[in-house]
């Protein structure tokens, strides 16, 4: 076809550029999240989960597969289970087992995964998103399920550094068994050339959702939450499902985003080519921005389920469910029309709040005392253009919510202007100190000694004789030229509102 | 008509990673379906009133609490491994086949 172009520098296969692509296939999308749960101990024995401990000091003989171990369940675990369950509005499963999903390779050296397979903890939920633009978008989710983490394998070896040329790998076990519950969605159609949007918005409701209930940190660059990002075409969308490709780890809302796109782009030009798309998992390449071919899907991938025949049967009571469908947390749907009712943002202003990832640093400076229509100002301007600048998130910065509270404070009690809380916000940033700090040391307190102002007044009046003249002969727009040369003599130190008024009192004009 | 066929026992083989010669495979699927057979008695007792059993215990919702025990220590965590480097075991590089 003639819109396929070959891709020069990315190395990669020929694309169709994206609108051509959804202009004429059909997309559709599905995602399978992992995610850590933020538990002590691992899924099925006591060892620690605590991040960057030296190689395998967190591991038992259950971790490490040893003969005649036996797994315990972790109840904590089954518990965030349930709760992730729940807030994703699924039905808790009354009966449900651990299977052994059995497959060979040296993360797992049980060779088995303990999962869930035909009777998952949790099924048949949603999750509603909400796209940048406001366009709401419910996503089913047709299960979440509780299996266990593998262990970390380095390649070492080989001209690249990659699996390919590896001569051997160094596996660490700390990582394996930590609990892991996945969440998978059910195919998610009717997006059209949006399906990329609403990737990223699920992947990050979810964060926002699992962080709300206290689950996981779901940090994806810690590969605390990581996502598999399936996609497939058709011609229509009355046509039955096209075959999928399914995109692994991949560890960011933009690269989730952007994994999308490519996966459109290329199976659109396969498909163009009159060819057919494999059904394959691929990886993602995070810094060329492309997908290429793993492993395709084949007779290997037969992992042989069955029962774990070392751990019995999970039921959870109805009142357990109860008890923690009653300890939900409030969810971030909700929060957010709540908070938004409290400060009166408009929905616009609330949509910038929530997509700049403002809310929760809004909220924490609002609770510290400013007005929430300060910290928006604060937080969705001066800061949000550093972090920008300093290519840092806002919550980076060396300026919290305790500082920009005490700022707005110190505006709105009038100690210093606006025009001088920027240059304090400058100094804090700076390392300086604290709001107040700054304001000392770098003297820029509004001149509030109303003895001082009275005689710079009095001094700028004796100054412009002809002014005070007119002044007092009613032209009190004359006052201006007063007043700016006493915002001069005090080096824009004083609250010009009040020089204008102590303008007119001393020149004995009746005030406006 | 036999349950197992050499070519069943091969694709087995495959996934358990164990490699037969073509002798090894024609045997075993004789062994291997007579065991089979054997098994397979079973399902004359079978109606379809017994669900199907995947634990033979009456007990169900065995908790540990969220508590951590110490770790094995380290010298015995590699000392069964074949070869260890920096503290992590050290296998053959695998997936020649990805």
């Amino acid at each position: 076809m003639s819109t396929a172009t070959a891709p020069a520098a990315t190395g990669g296969e020929p694309l169709v550029a994206y609108d051509d692509a959804t202009a004429r296939y059909d997309v559709v999308i599905g995602l399978e999240v992992h995610v850590e749960l933020g538990t002590a101990t691992k899924m099925f024995d006591g060892s620690s989960t605590a991040f960057g401990a030296e190689p395998n000091t967190q591991v038992s003989p259950v971790s490490l597969g040893l003969p005649g171990a036996l797994p315990v369940v972790n109840r904590t675990a089954v518990e965030h289970g349930i709760r992730i369950g729940l807030a994703l509005d699924c039905s808790i499963a009354e009966m449900c087992r651990f299977a052994r999903k059995n497959y060979f390779y040296p993360d797992m050296p049980k060779n088995f995964q303990t999962s869930q397979y035909d009777e998952p903890l949790a099924a048949d939920g949603h999750l509603d998103v909400v796209l940048e633009d406001g366009t709401p978008w419910r996503v089913e989710v047709e299960r979440a399920h509780l299996e266990e983490d593998t262990g970390k394998s380095t390649h070492v070896g080989g001209a690249t550094g990659r699996i390919h040329g590896a001569d051997h790998s160094l596996v660490d076990y700390n990582r394996a068994g930590i609990p892991l519950v996945e969440i998978v969605t059910r195919p998610v159609a009717g997006a059209g050339a949006r399906a990329p949007e609403v990737a990223r918005a699920y992947v990050a409701a979810l964060r926002d959702l699992l962080r709300a209930l206290g689950v996981s940190e779901a940090r994806m660059e810690q590969g605390q939450m990581r996502a598999d990002v399936n996609v497939s075409l058709r011609p229509s969308p009355d046509a039955p499902l096209g075959t999928r490709t399914e995109t692994k780890n991949v560890n960011s809302f933009r690269s989730v985003e952007r994994a999308v796109r490519y996966e459109v782009s290329r199976q659109a030009a396969v498909l163009d080519a009159g060819g057919s798309v494999l059904q394959e998992t691929r990886h993602w390449h995070e810094d060329t921005g492309i997908t290429t071919s793993g492993r395709v899907k084949s007779d290997a991938d037969d992992y042989r389920y069955f029962p774990e025949p070392d751990l019995v049967p999970l039921t959870p009571s109805r009142a357990w469910v109860e008890e923690v469908r009653a300890s939900l947390p409030e969810l971030p749907v909700a929060r957010r029309a709540r908070l938004q009712a409290e400060w009166g943002y408009s929905d616009l202003e609330m949509r910038d709040v929530v997509n700049a990832g403002l809310l929760d640093v809004i909220s924490a400076t609002v609770a510290q005392g400013a007005s929430p229509a300060a910290a928006r100002k604060w937080w969705g301007g001066e800061l949000a253009r550093t972090a920008n600048a300093r290519e840092v998130e806002v919550t980076a910065l060396p300026v919290g919510p305790a500082e920009v509270a005490e700022l707005a404070r110190l505006v709105e009690s009038g100690r210093i202007t606006d025009r001088m809380a920027r240059e304090v916000l400058e100094g804090v940033l700076a390392g300086e100190g604290t709001p107040t700090e700054v304001v000392t040391a770098r003297g820029l307190e509004v001149v509030s000694d109303e003895s001082a102002l009275v005689t710079a007044v009095d001094e700028a009046l004796a100054a412009n004789p002809d002014v005070a003249e007119k002044i007092r002969g009613g032209k009190v727009q004359a006052a201006g030229a007063v007043v700016g040369a006493v915002m001069k003599a005090t080096r824009g130190a004083a609250d010009a509102k009040r020089v204008r008024e102590l303008v007119l009192e001393r020149v004995g004009a009746p005030q406006a | 008509m036999p349950a197992l066929s050499p070519d069943d026992v091969a694709r087995l083989a495959a996934l358990a990673r164990i490699d037969l010669e073509p002798a090894e495979l024609e045997r075993l699927a004789g062994e291997l379906d007579a065991v089979v057979a054997a098994v397979a008695s079973v399902s004359s007792v079978v109606s379809d009133d017994v669900p199907a059993t995947s634990h033979p215990l009456p007990l169900v919702d065995v908790y540990r609490e969220d508590v951590v025990e110490p770790s094995l220590p380290a010298e015995d965590v590699l000392a069964g491994a074949p070869a260890a480097q920096d503290g992590r075991f050290l296998v053959p590089q695998i997936l020649e086949e990805d």
